[in-house]
């Protein structure tokens, strides 16, 4: 199989709301960035892929518009795809694979503050049993955190820890939200406090792929992709058993995961309840670093906090903090769909 | 720098959905108060039903009456409700499942606070007073003292009078809208009967209206420039068709004018002519009403037609 690897990645500072920039003022200073870490121009990147919702912008083909920051002419070969840009990473690492291109710039961005995201989310629900009560996704989380509490997995003490956890490691991340010591607070939706769940968040994300010696060319020490996969369970929340994951345990296992220990884990657990979830799905240890950015705890701009993770997975091998990571993101209520991404270093 | 403009947005939209049979015999009987599930090829119920086995993807035809009371298997008390929830008050959400069934059916659990509230607490349909055909047929669940009755659910051939056989799913958001730097620079000097775009200061051309950054290089347009007021008419088309509430006389002109000093065309209604007579090159300028924040329609200016040369690059 081809070797590809993750060669730049940037951010913007994650922030509540940002009103004085459109769509295409967010992300275009992040895609020059990782155009300058490599000095690549847009004429020399094979494929363009982008995540976003229209849903959180309330208006119809929203993605158009931060296409002006990639300078989209000459034609540029370009997709889309209304998700996590984790997805959209997928689609890029596919493309890179077939060897039609050697190299791919995978953006994302979630601008939340417009709406409420809360309520937004309940759009993506079943439409006929679902979607009509408004269930928000603080609640469905709730639900499932309750689930964990009677399943003896986890309780309110240790979700707080996972919180605490979180932000702490968060305040060596100059792009994050939330960090340091914050209150639990009261609850949002019981079993869960305010501390146990996400900021809302304005941000963006970009990464730049490349294959094989390009990508030795374009990085010190790429973050090579050496399984990406990913899965998704039955859509009715009543039909799974919420305190486990599944579909993340495929996912990792098919992405090969479990064939060595990993180092590191960034996990897209918007919720403090679902680390738990996804430290047992995915057979991680204590001795596994998880979430040393901070995770979607310190910074939850939608779309783009699972492209973020594994982002940040990427950047601790470019520096050399890690010698194989796994990167998770998900997607939909209580970790509907999940994506596993393994990556590593060469060899020191 | 001003502040930038905010104003509400709401997005209203009604879907209407049709439903299979079985998404059709659940709800019609949610509205006779009857309670269906569908039986999966291993012989388990799923409540509520669906039409294709989520895991074998086996296709699920046959219905069973599972009981309206049930036992909740977790729950989460929402202190503070939320627009379109099923209850008013402070309520619990729950995943109940009801006699009958082996699976769970998310809803809304009327209870005095979350202490009155157990996973593995008996449970029963409150229905609602007026039932359509839609899971809001079930108004919530209340709590119930008697035991779960453990007959095997009867079959059940779904056949109802005058079955629903689709609903709207009515849906409302609401967002404040901020268009960001350069396009609230933009509204703000229409309120003063100017347009200003922003150059691009690669490739020197100037974006009417302008979105902050150049399509064609990618960077940032701050470089301001007031352009216009008159334009010429670039490309135009003749309409026809009214459009709702639109309160203009039929056929009108729509065109592309490119304002003169601008590098892309926008576009207006053209009128003070007769409608077959609008032509590219046309030179005109913005007609501005009383209170107007935008010009209203664009007028001949009287001046000869440009030259084709002058405006092609931007047809």
């Amino acid at each position: 199989m081809r070797e590809v690897a993750i060669v730049a990645f940037a951010q913007s500072d994650h922030l509540r709301t940002t009103d004085e920039l459109s769509e295409v003022d967010m992300v275009m200073p992040v895609l020059h960035q990782v155009l300058a870490q490599t000095g690549l121009r847009t004429s020399d990147i094979g494929f363009t892929c982008s995540g976003s919702s229209d849903y959180l912008a309330g208006r119809a083909f929203s993605f158009t518009m931060t296409l002006d920051g990639v300078g989209a002419w000459p034609p540029i070969s370009e997709s889309h795809v209304e998700m996590d840009g984790a997805w959209a990473m997928y689609e890029a690492w596919v493309k890179l694979l077939t060897g039609e291109v050697d190299t791919a710039l995978v953006y994302s961005y979630g601008k939340s503050s417009p709406g409420s995201v809360r309520d937004v989310l309940t759009r993506q629900l079943d439409p006929y049993y679902v979607a009509p009560l408004w269930p928000d996704s603080v609640a469905l989380a709730a639900l499932q955190a309750q689930a964990l509490i009677d399943a003896g997995e986890t309780d309110e003490t240790a979700l707080a820890g996972i919180a605490a956890r979180s932000r702490e490691s968060a305040s060596a991340n100059c792009h994050a939200q939330v960090k340091g010591s914050v209150p639990q607070g009261d609850y949002e939706v019981q079993p869960l406090r305010k501390g146990d769940c996400p900021p809302v968040s304005d941000g963006a994300v970009a990464v730049i792929l490349a294959a094989g010696d390009k990508a030795r060319e374009l990085c010190e020490r790429p973050a090579w992709i050496r399984g990406m996969d990913h899965r998704i369970e039955a859509h009715s929340l009543g039909v799974r058993d919420l305190t486990d994951s599944p579909s993340s345990r495929l996912a990792a296992e098919r992405a090969g995961a479990f064939e060595r220990p990993v180092d590191t884990a960034e996990l897209h657990a918007p919720f403090t309840s679902q680390e738990v979830v996804l430290r047992k799905a995915l057979k991680l240890g204590d001795d596994v670093a998880v979430n040393p950015s901070g995770g979607a705890l310190a910074a939850n701009p939608v779309m783009a906090a699972g492209l973020l993770r594994i982002g940040e997975a990427a950047a601790r091998i470019h520096r050399g903090e890690s010698d194989r990571a796994l990167a998770h993101a998900t997607s939909g209520p209580c970790l509907q769909q999940n994506l596993v991404a393994v990556l590593e270093g060469d060899a020191r | 720098m001003p502040e930038v403009l905010k104003a509400p947005l709401v997005v209203e939209f009604p879907f209407t959905r049709s439903l299979g049979s079985v998404q059709s015999a659940f709800l019609t009987g949610l509205r006779e108060r009857t309670v269906l599930g569908v039986k999966t090829t291993d012989g388990k119920v799923m409540v509520p039903p669906v039409e294709y086995d989520p895991v074998t993807a086996d296709e699920l035809r046959d219905l069973v009456e599972v009981e309206s009371t049930g036992t909740v298997t977790t729950w989460a008390w929402n202190p503070e409700p939320r627009r379109g929830q099923p209850l008013g008050t402070p309520f619990a959400w729950v995943l109940v499942r009801l006699d009958g069934a082996d699976t769970a059916l998310l809803h809304a659990l009327d209870a005095p606070g979350p202490d009155a509230v157990t996973t593995g607490m008996r449970v029963r349909v409150r229905w609602a007073a007026e039932r359509t055909g839609a899971i809001t047929d079930i108004a919530c669940f209340e709590p119930y003292e008697g035991e779960a009755a453990d007959a095997e659910p009867a079959a059940h051939d779904g056949q109802f009078d005058d079955a629903v056989t689709g609903i709207v799913a009515a849906a409302r958001l609401d967002y404040v809208y901020s268009p960001g730097r350069a396009q609230t620079a933009y509204i703000n000097a229409l309120a003063d009967r100017r347009t200003v775009g922003e150059r691009c200061p690669s490739c020197r051309k100037v974006y009417v209206p302008p979105r902050g950054a150049c399509p064609t290089c990618g960077v940032a347009t701050t470089d301001r420039v007031e352009v216009g007021p008159a334009g010429t008419v670039t490309t135009f088309c003749i309409v026809n068709v009214k459009a709702r509430n639109l309160d203009i006389e039929l056929p009108y002109v729509y065109a592309h004018i490119a304002l003169d000093g601008a590098d892309l065309a926008l576009h207006g209604r053209i009128a003070g002519i007769p409608y077959d007579q609008v032509r590219m090159g046309l030179k005109v300028e913005p007609v501005w009403t009383e209170g107007g924040r935008y010009p209203d329609h664009y007028r001949p200016t009287g001046e000869p037609d440009a030259d084709y040369d002058t405006y092609k690059e931007l047809v």
